[in-house]
């Protein structure tokens, strides 16, 4: 009834390729646009600015950089964690020793270092593909992290590997409070989030998803290969880089590489393959699901415990959740293999011919 | 729909029950880890400090008639679940927190800038950032009792005195087994200085988390055949050593753990592997301490108590964790009597309280904790405290103490805090405090 594109006309062609086509969609992205940038850092407490949202975030951004290489083109990768990590330590030691660099700047190098590990670690993709090249991008992951390990300069010769984030100055003024830390982050999110749905729209996400679907038919109509696949491994690990860099700089403040083990890495995948691989709101609908849901599924627990009066034995309750939690990602695999995003999907179609369904 | 009703009234019920009864308590929160490869430790320290707490709370009606309270959070040894914890519990109570035991040196490092901002003291008892042991650069860091570098040197000693006087180890062939993480490589520039004074060869190695898979790392060892192994290890990774290092043959007599690879937990499960091994401590285990006898009797005697495993009741995790309980109280004691008797203080309050608590050996007697850890006098200079370290050695059923408590060397330690904390105190701006104008 409400979600009904009749009576909606497109009459160039400008408005024939508009991201959201419908007008409820374009109110409805204002208003949660709206609500993220004016009403959460006005209404939003510390806790859930500084532990909640801003980390959702910003691996948000780490799902949407892999999404890019694996959702669109193809290709299976086991490194984001240390291509955050390139980007959490690069935008560091910019900041240290480029006198006067602004902090965007930072961010920028950091992703820019990532996008070139990245183009590194992608030529294996020219040769192997699915689980193989997984394999070698896992060795990326375990290289990258041996190496900040190892050699004194990415941690400016800190005797613990730990960094301290440097303070964040924008035109003069410092990003020190949990509200404005998230604005930077949700700034920088929404510039790349927007940038990699309309990359996605155009020639290069096209021939990313050419590659994806079939790489010699893509080869045949003339996509260069070579190029396109490398393109995609520096643009998807440009964005986990800014990933890494927010989440030293706006989140933890003091990373060690510990921060971006494998394990990181696999959750990013999986917040992918449970939002939707291909999807832009899948990566964050599958971050939202992944971050927030322990966390959730922790205050329905201490919830239960007030509500009964009873204490439960904590060590029970918390692989309790840890249980719950691989079983409903079972169960949300079975149910729509396709993610969250699919889902969000087929409820919008339903929408559009609810009331009437025939 | 009703049902659902009825749930909501009963959490808003249960809410307004807990905030009128939130006037007269003490919230500390109890951030710390039961499940995961690092389990033991998390749970049976973060037990230690929740039964005192509830023996203070059963016995005396908490701290001059102020309750204790706390609640647990699931940090996972994770830096960023940590963080959130501790942006969860910050708030809580009447007064916020009080003071974060993070038990993860990782952790500690995350909140050292967040916790200095929100003024909520950090006490890492044993871990953490060794130079926080500076108060001028770090006021609301406390490495309590003893740190990792004062460790270090002690066990350098140790291995001396092991070798015939520490002009023996000239030549020797030390090895250092880590966890890979911050908190493994914190010894690393201490032993690296003394390589240099007393002329060992130092080789370290990483093992990265959790350390279940240590086969290469011990085949290394082999190939260098080492005088001593230092064991660095937390967790799943120290039984995982021990056998590893019976698989090779390396006598465990000559395997030297951290204070945090020599608990009942980290041997037990390497059965027969772990004989000989040695291990040091900063405090004592054992269930006949009168203050334990009291968590006997006003906690598990009552059917409560964090242990469904008995056998844990007085273990060093426990009895480590208690330490901290009397540690983190006695510190609320003395800022209530500074700061008003008998009503809940804040974490500034608190700060105070930890900088200028004095634990002398009439106050442990009265805490019938004499034994169970040293004397502790912190100040504004030294937020370490004590620094005294022993060594014990297990014999496959229990752990023996086997040397006297152990003077580090302090100097080369406070030389090398001092100039760690003031590079920390340069690269972020902060003047150190005059520690002569603190009262």
């Amino acid at each position: 009834m409400l979600y009904r594109e009749a009576g909606q006309f497109k009459s160039t062609y400008g408005q024939d390729q508009q991201i959201f086509p419908i007008l409820q969609d374009r109110v409805a992205m204002s208003a949660l646009l709206l609500v993220a940038f004016v009403a959460v850092p006005i209404f939003g407490d510390q806790y859930w600015l500084s532990a909640i949202i801003t980390p959702f975030l910003i691996l948000s951004l780490a799902a949407l950089g892999l999404n890019i290489l694996t959702g669109y083109a193809g290709q299976l990768s086991l490194g984001t964690a240390a291509f955050m990590a390139v980007g959490a330590f690069m935008a560091y030691n910019a900041m240290l020793r480029i006198p006067h660099i602004p902090v965007l700047g930072a961010f920028a190098i950091g992703g820019l270092s990532a996008a070139a590990v990245g183009f590194v670690f992608g030529l294996p993709s020219l040769r192997i593909k699915g689980l193989y090249l997984a394999v070698a991008t896992l060795a990326c992951q375990f290289f990258i992290l041996w190496l900040i390990n190892r050699v004194g300069w990415f941690s400016n010769h800190s005797s613990s590997g730990v960094i301290t984030a440097q303070r964040m100055v924008i035109l003069g003024y410092e990003f020190v409070s949990p509200a404005s830390k998230y604005l930077l982050t949700l700034g920088v999110v929404g510039a790349m989030a927007l940038a990699a749905k309309n990359l996605m729209r155009s020639e290069t996400g096209r021939a990313f998803m050419a590659v994806r679907d079939m790489d010699v038919a893509a080869a045949v109509v003339g996509i260069p290969m070579m190029r396109t696949k490398l393109l995609a491994f520096a643009i998807s690990s440009f964005y986990c880089g800014v990933a890494g860099a927010l989440y030293a700089f706006c989140y933890l403040g003091t990373v060690e590489p510990e921060a971006f083990t494998l394990d990181l890495s696999f959750r990013v995948l999986f917040m992918i393959i449970i939002g939707g691989v291909g999807s832009i709101l899948g990566s964050f609908l599958g971050a939202a699901f992944i971050t927030l849901f322990p966390i959730l599924l922790n205050f329905v627990s201490k919830g239960l415990e007030s509500v009964l009066g009873v204490e439960m034995n904590h060590a029970m309750v918390s692989n309790t959740e840890a249980i719950i939690f691989g079983g409903l990602i079972i169960f949300f695999l079975i149910v729509e293999p396709n993610g969250l995003a699919r889902m969000w999907q087929i409820a919008k179609e339903k929408l559009r011919l609810w009331p009437f369904p025939h | 729909m009703k049902r659902t009703a009825t749930l909501f009234a009963a959490l808003a019920l249960a809410g307004a029950a807990t905030a009128a009864a939130a006037q007269q308590e003490q919230f500390v929160p109890a951030n710390f880890y039961w499940v995961g490869p690092y389990a033991p430790g998390g749970s049976g320290f973060g037990g230690g400090i929740i039964d005192y707490m509830a023996m203070l709370n059963e016995r005396d009606g908490g701290i001059n008639g102020v309750k204790l309270t706390w609640e647990k959070c699931e940090t996972e040894y994770n830096n960023a679940r940590g963080v959130e914890c501790y942006e969860r519990s910050k708030k809580k109570g009447p007064t916020g927190a009080t003071v974060i035991h993070p038990l993860s040196t990782g952790i500690t490092y995350s909140l050292i800038e967040k916790a200095t901002a929100d003024k909520i003291p950090v006490i890492s008892m044993g871990y953490g950032r060794t130079s926080a042991a500076d108060g001028r650069v770090f006021p609301y860091v406390f490495p309590l009792i003893t740190t990792y570098w004062s460790q270090a040197t002690v066990m350098v000693k140790f291995m001396g005195e092991k070798s015939g006087g520490m002009d023996k180890l000239k030549g020797k062939k030390i090895v250092l087994v880590y966890h890979d993480s911050a908190y493994g490589k914190e010894p690393i520039p201490v032993l690296t200085d003394m390589s240099k004074q007393y002329g060992y060869e130092l080789t370290t190695i990483a093992v990265p988390h959790p350390g279940n898979e240590q086969q290469s790392q011990w085949l290394q060892i082999r190939q260098i055949k080492p005088d001593y192994v230092i064991l660095w290890g937390w967790g799943v990774m120290n039984p995982t050593a021990l056998k590893a290092a019976a698989k090779i043959g390396y006598p465990r007599e000559k395997v030297i753990g951290v204070w945090w690879s020599g608990a009942e937990e980290d041997v037990l499960p390497a059965g027969t592997a772990a004989k000989g091994y040695i291990s040091a401590g900063f405090n004592s285990p054992g269930s006949d301490f009168p203050v334990m006898k009291d968590i006997q009797k006003f906690v598990y005697g009552k059917g409560k108590g964090e242990f469904e495993d008995k056998s844990r009741f007085g273990s060093i995790y426990h009895t480590r964790g208690v330490v901290a309980g009397i540690v983190t109280t006695e510190a609320i004691r003395l800022a209530q009597n500074k700061y008003g008797k008998g009503k809940p203080i804040t974490g500034e309050q608190m700060r105070w309280g930890i900088e200028n608590l004095n634990i002398d050996d009439k106050r442990l007697k009265e805490l019938g904790a004499v034994g169970l850890m040293l004397p502790l006098k912190v100040s504004c200079l030294d937020h370490e405290g004590s620094g005294l370290v022993k060594f014990q050695q297990w014999d496959g059923a229990k752990w023996k103490v086997i040397t006297d408590w152990m003077e580090p060397d302090r100097k080369l330690v406070r030389t090398m805090v001092e100039a760690d904390a003031a590079q920390y105190a340069k690269e972020k701006g902060i003047t150190p405090r005059d520690c002569s104008k603190e009262k």
